[in-house]
């Protein structure tokens, strides 16, 4: 019980207690004189410095300087209740029986068993006035003050001095004059070879085939980069690149992590909405609305639905027992994507207590949490033991979904006319409520299995029979189209077969109980649904309909042109992806625990021209790229290093490292491996919707797999190796950057993988098999192939040394290996892929 | 945004006895500045007791009543219904339980071999946690949280202390349990992905057949592989000197050294075939009862010899509804030895003076029975033991109520647990700190006492 008091605080929520009623009291003179001579001053001495309101700190949020505040207590129970000495906290604790108050040193025997005679007496307290008069009140007025809490300014370009003549667009006007003002001279712009190699991989992910790569670096005209750049937003290659970014923010995955793995097959229908969206250019403000309430716009798609599925990815306490626990996590998790991911904003820190950083008062977290808790999501996972949180999924009309192209596209050969008949929806509703039978039985059976055999064997047999009804039902059912790649058959599945994704449909529509502490087993009042108040200035927050979550007014809040927060983490996003670090560097936090962003007037005029162009990532990416900051060298420069070395300032470009999935794709690439076409559906459906670990491994069907890497199942603690190791994010949290890390595990994978060897041999065979080229030839090219650019000489002439001396040692050891060759030129194809200068992008 | 507990001067200070390995050669001084080894050893808050953990996981949750917490009360009370759940009958332990060493320690007959190190030996006999479920309990055990992702202690140590062998993987898990949160429980979360666990075979395989991966080349042999190497290190090291700074790619340069020199460092601590045959039979390998446990504790001294800073080893299965006594007997049988011959063995190499040997499961079980012979999930009270650095040994710290179902003195949290493991190590469990999301995280988050009673 002491633990409680060092907890975190709760300050925020009071609710009347029934002991607060009586007002002022007619105190009889005698005991009065009792309160005033034993009681007050003890409670002043002892109590007050933690326990007032004028405390530095109130602990536990326990008042006792009014008679309401003692009355009421703090966050454990009643501090005092008239007459009652055993359910009175205080006299438990100045006892020293649960909590130990005052905790320094316990008060006299003789001063407890004065403060029991006064709880006895009916506790009399002339000490009127609110408790609630303690309250820490958040200061909106200051905290409003806080940069990205500010309107988006109309900022007009500068006019830069020093760099006027280097600065080519508004970008650049916006950089040049921060050099100017720290004196700093830019580098440099990238050579062509350099600039094409960081575009591609930039925008679509891949490096540039030689041919590729010769056209433009041959193209001297002035828009040549321009056309490069045109050519490579509208490659299919952009969404999956530019997806995959998003991917990372909304913590992607296709199981259900943490302590039951559950396999979440439909999953991927998300990640194809998202490449899908990212490729069309979709409106991001429209992108936002239709993830957060997709399935709440007029005439919704399945698209729109499938979009939602944003809200049914994340991990979840399957194995809870306690429904409302489970569903408060889920709400919390729902709450933290929602703000983070499109605000950069940590609402969730204020599900326990108000914010400490930023202007939320924790009644707000949970009026945002009641939109989400009168949401049902739906994720599915199997209705086995272990897993006592199953859900239904969405059903989808396959017809009207065109935007989801590789999957459903090879659906409708198979696909039957969906049956919307009466007959059909009787049936369904049949199917429910056996499922829901089903369901409730299994709950049984679970709690019985703490108890009586007998009773469990009885609830079994139950079980055995209504599932043969179930199955039954299910075949008088009219039949829908099932994808191919459907879970494996015999497995015992707890919804309707047919396409079927992830997400979110309304639910009961209520306000969420303030939960103190964030834990459900102690509420204070109801907040009513709701939005932030620190961002109400510019917006005006619409009222909540009765009968709906509030999801579509939650969404259309979020991307209002007069949310200061939607675009500018948008721009600011974009921009980490170009040049390797935000202008605010905390891309997932610009509260006030965040950084402060280097060059605040770009930030908004970035923000602004995402208004602008209504919302198309595309042409903010065109414009970034185009400008010269983005195209200079990433040279190094003595005296720019030392006023600024960690570029700051945006004298060059930031090298960065090739991430996991370009690293992995580059080298199929280069081993004329790489599938570009986009896979039906995922792999990840082959191991059905159990807990993972009892079918087959994720590493196995990613080894076998050359689709691009965005493609490749993504299971929460069982990431494909590859992509682990070369700091891919974590797929259970929200993730704005990864990680950098360069470990020995790393260096061991190029060094020894299957996969890298493997890639090696078809490379080498690839060059070995050209019998155009000569061996200088071959080397050369494996250079452009590898590192898209020509290699040096003197290059040339170590990588045939160590090929010859490779062929020479494997000789000697096996002198008739048919290989020799071939494995010779592996190991050189090889050392190209270890070399740093692959897994770097200038 | 990595937040050290450390002042960077302590960090250079570190950094400059720590390298000189021959990649750096030639490198300007400028170009060595800037780069930060994440692993080389940090500055603890104070003097620590430990400078290594070896936790001895027992998956499952080994019955308390039967093993470590000798409760009279339930023999005597032996059949009589339980006034802790309606409709069950105590049971009493089917073992008798002596005191053993100097100290007069009481431990059942299970642990012939454990007992003879009685007096080294800290019971925590009132162990508690949140929920009786394996796989929330498990990720507690492990991480602290069950709620969310959190970074293992394994990790957190990790980060806290750097290890002493920049050959080896500085958190080693061997045989992990795949299921009940997996990974998680020696994940990094997130932590910088070089604090994770390395895993070394599964729970549920023969060690035997265990390894680390990519670790060898299939082809080439070390000259022709090392000539290979040196192909690239030239190239690498071009282009460092193209681009005169660069703490990446002195980054790259360097783990592609540690890499090669782990490529024989590691299967040589594998190969326990350099072990004299004493050894081998003190661990009970060779004996089918014992080999696999046997060898995981072996092979926990040899990575601790070698100065990996933390080393788990699994043991399953301990979940026994039914079937204890003969289930029991033969986990107990499976370690009893090999983990005895462990403590002997440090202690003989003078190591357990400075490694913490930690002992249990996610919870215990119930003196309680539904099924004869059969015990459930008590996750309100149950026992661990500690040994080794920091750690008085031959007594009983805390106590469970009558008949064992509930802590009742001296209780001890997980939290707890790991702000003690922390505190052994020369850290300070609330100022082991790491700044993610715009907050500070902790392993014990706003929780956790360092249990004095504990200390030597």
């Amino acid at each position: 019980m002491i633990r409680s008091h060092t907890r975190l605080l709760v300050l925020a929520v009071i609710s009347l207690s029934p002991f607060a009623a009586r007002g002022q009291e007619n105190i009889p003179p005698v005991e009065l004189e009792f309160f005033e001579k034993k009681i007050r001053p003890i409670l002043v001495q002892k109590c007050y410095e933690c326990h007032s309101a004028k405390a530095e700190e109130v602990k536990g949020g326990l008042l006792l300087d009014t008679r309401d505040g003692i009355r009421k207590g703090g966050e454990t129970g009643h501090a005092v209740v008239p007459g009652d000495v055993q359910e009175s906290l205080l006299i438990d604790s100045i006892r020293h029986e649960s909590i130990e108050m005052p905790p320094e040193e316990k008060l006299s025997d003789e001063v407890i068993a004065d403060f029991v005679k006064w709880v006895r007496m009916g506790a009399p307290d002339p000490r009127d006035g609110d408790s609630r008069t303690a309250k820490r009140e958040i200061d909106f007025a200051e905290g409003s003050k806080h940069w990205a809490f500010q309107p988006v300014a109309k900022v007009a370009v500068p006019t830069p001095q020093q760099n006027a003549n280097w600065a080519r667009t508004d970008i650049d006007r916006f950089v040049a004059a921060k050099l100017d003002e720290q004196g700093l001279r830019p580098v440099a712009g990238a050579d062509r070879l350099t600039l094409i190699r960081r575009l591609y991989y930039d925008l679509i992910g891949l490096p540039p085939t030689p041919e590729e790569l010769s056209a433009v670096a041959n193209d001297s005209s002035d828009q040549a980069i321009a056309k490069l750049v045109d050519q490579l937003l509208e490659s299919p290659r952009f969404g999956e690149r530019w997806g995959r970014h998003w991917l990372d923010v909304v913590r992607y995955a296709e199981s259900n992590g943490r302590e039951r793995n559950y396999i979440y097959p439909h999953a991927w229908r998300y990640r194809d909405y998202v490449i899908a969206s990212f490729n069309a250019d979709k409106p991001f403000d429209q992108f936002i609305r239709e993830q957060i309430a997709g399935d709440l716009l007029p005439n919704a798609s399945d698209e729109q639905r499938i979009a939602t599925g944003l809200l049914a990815l994340g991990p979840k306490l399957l194995n809870e027992r306690d429904r409302e626990i489970f569903v408060m996590d889920m709400v919390d998790e729902q709450v933290d994507i929602t703000t983070r991911a499109f605000m950069a904003f940590t609402a969730s820190c204020a599900r326990c207590h108000d914010h400490k950083f930023d202007p939320i008062p924790m009644q707000e977290y949970y009026s945002l949490a009641g939109i989400f808790r009168s949401t049902k999501t739906l994720y599915g996972t199997a209705n086995t033991q272990g897993n006592r949180q199953a859900s239904q999924l969405i059903s989808l009309n396959v017809s009207q979904s065109p935007g989801i192209a590789p999957a459903e596209a090879a659906e409708p050969e198979q696909a039957e006319v969906v049956d919307n008949t009466k007959q059909a929806a009787a049936a369904r509703k049949r199917l429910a409520a056996l499922q829901a039978q089903n369901k409730k039985l299994a709950k049984q059976i679970a709690q019985a299995k703490e108890g009586d055999a007998t009773a469990l064997e009885k609830l079994q047999k139950q079980q055995a029979e209504l599932r043969e009804t179930i199955a039954a039902a299910r075949q008088g059912l009219p039949k829908q189209p099932t994808p191919p790649t459907n879970a494996k058959k015999g497995k015992a599945k707890s919804q309707p077969t047919g396409p079927l994704a992830m997400g979110v449909e309304e639910g009961k529509v209520e306000n969420c109980p303030i939960y103190l502490r964030g834990e459900t087993d102690k509420s204070s009042g109801i907040a009513e649904r709701g939005f932030l108040t620190i961002l109400d200035p510019q917006l005006k927050q619409p009222i909540l309909k009765t009968e709906q979550s509030g999801r579509l007014e939650y969404a259309d809040w979020i991307v209002s042109p007069e949310n200061p927060m939607t675009s500018r983490v948008l721009a600011n996003r974009v921009w980490q992806h170009l040049f390797g670090e935000g202008i605010v560097r905390t891309v997932d936090n610009f509260g006030m625990g965040g950084e402060l962003p280097s060059h605040p007037e770009l930030l908004d005029y970035l923000a602004g021209r995402v208004i602008a162009n209504e919302w198309s990532v595309k042409k903010l990416i065109r414009e970034m790229v185009l400008s010269r900051a983005y195209q200079l060298s990433a040279e190094h420069d003595a005296k720019n290093f030392e006023v600024d070395p960690t570029n700051l300032n945006l004298w060059r470009h930031d090298t960065r490292r090739a991430d996991a999935e370009s690293l992995r794709d580059a080298i199929l690439f280069a081993g004329g491996k790489l599938d570009v076409t986009p896979p039906d559906g995922s792999t990840v459906t082959k191991l059905g919707d159990g807990e993972y670990g009892r079918g087959g491994s994720a590493q196995d069907l990613a080894a076998d797999d050359n689709h691009r890497s965005v493609y490749l199942p993504i299971l929460r603690n069982a990431v494909p190796e590859v992509l682990q190791l070369f700091d891919f994010a974590e797929p259970s949290m929200l993730v704005g950057q990864r990680q950098i890390t360069n470990v020995p595990t790393q260096a061991l994978y190029l060094m020894n993988s299957d996969f890298v060897t493997e890639n090696s041999d078809a490379l080498a065979a690839r060059l070995l098999g050209d019998a155009k080229l000569d061996d200088e030839g071959r080397v050369d090219k494996t250079f452009q192939l590898v590192l898209s650019r020509p290699a040096s000489d003197t290059e040339i002439e170590r990588a045939l040394a160590f090929i010859q001396r490779a062929a020479d040692a494997m000789k000697a050891a096996k002198p008739n290996d048919d290989k020799l060759t071939l494995h010779a030129w592996s190991g050189f194809c090889q050392a190209l892929f270890g070399s740093a200068e692959f897994r770097y992008i200038d | 945004m990595t937040h050290f507990p450390f002042s960077r001067r302590d960090m250079l200070k570190s950094l400059s006895c720590g390298f000189g390995y021959m990649a750096f050669a030639g490198l300007s001084s400028q170009a060595s500045a800037g780069y930060e080894n994440p692993l080389v050893p940090k500055a603890t808050h104070f003097e620590p007791k430990a400078k290594r953990v070896i936790f001895l996981c027992m998956r499952g949750g080994p019955s308390h009543v039967d093993t470590f917490d000798y409760k009279p009360d339930l023999a005597t009370d032996d059949g009589k219904p339980a006034p802790q759940q309606k409709g069950r009958k105590l049971m009493k332990s089917p073992w008798e339980f002596k005191q053993h060493g100097e100290s007069g320690l009481p431990i059942s007959d299970l642990f012939p071999h454990l007992a003879k190190q009685a007096d080294d030996l800290c019971i925590l006999n009132s162990m508690y946690g949140e929920v009786p479920n394996h796989p929330q309990a498990y990720l507690q055990l492990h991480t602290g949280s069950f709620r969310f992702v959190r970074p293992s202690v394994g990790a957190w140590s990790l980060y806290g202390l750097g290890t002493e062998n920049q050959d080896l993987p500085g958190f080693i898990t061997i045989s992990p349990e795949v299921r009940v949160g997996g990974a998680q429980n020696y994940g990094c979360a997130f932590l910088p992905a070089i604090y994770q666990g390395t895993s070394v075979g599964q729970l549920g395989r023969p060690l035997t057949q265990a390894e680390i991966g990519n670790i060898a080349n299939s082809r080439f042999s070390t000259n022709l592989q090392r000539d290979q190497l040196d192909l690239v290190q030239e190239m690498n090291r071009d282009l460092l000197s193209q681009k005169q700074v660069s703490p990446e790619l002195e980054g790259v340069i360097e783990s592609y050294e540690l890499a090669f020199r782990m490529q024989s460092a590691v299967p040589d601590l594998l190969d326990l075939s350099n072990e004299t045959q004493e050894t081998l039979e003190q661990y009970g390998i060779g004996e089918k009862l014992t080999d696999d446990f046997g060898r995981q504790c072996l092979l926990a001294r040899r990575f601790a010899e070698s100065g990996v800073r933390y080393i788990e080893l699994c043991h399953g299965n301990w979940d026994q509804h039914g079937g204890l006594k003969a289930k029991l007997t033969s986990n107990c049988g499976n370690t009893d030895q090999p983990i005895a011959a462990l403590l002997a063995d440090l202690k003989q190499r003078d190591m357990l003076k400075d490694t913490l040997v930690v002992w249990g499961g996610e919870f215990g079980r119930t003196p309680h029975v539904k099924n004869q012979d059969g015990r459930d999930h008590n996750s309100t009270g149950f026992s661990m033991w500690m040994a080794g650095g920091g750690v008085k040994g031959g007594q009983r710290v805390g106590m469970t109520g009558d008949h064992g179902v509930e802590a009742v003195e001296n209780k001890i949290h997980f939290h707890d647990l790991h702000a003690t493991m922390l505190h052994l190590l020369g850290l300070d469990h609330t100022r082991l700190t790491y700044r993610y999301a715009g907050r500070d995280f902790r392993l014990t988050d706003v929780y956790g006492h360092v249990v004095d009673d504990v200390l030597a």
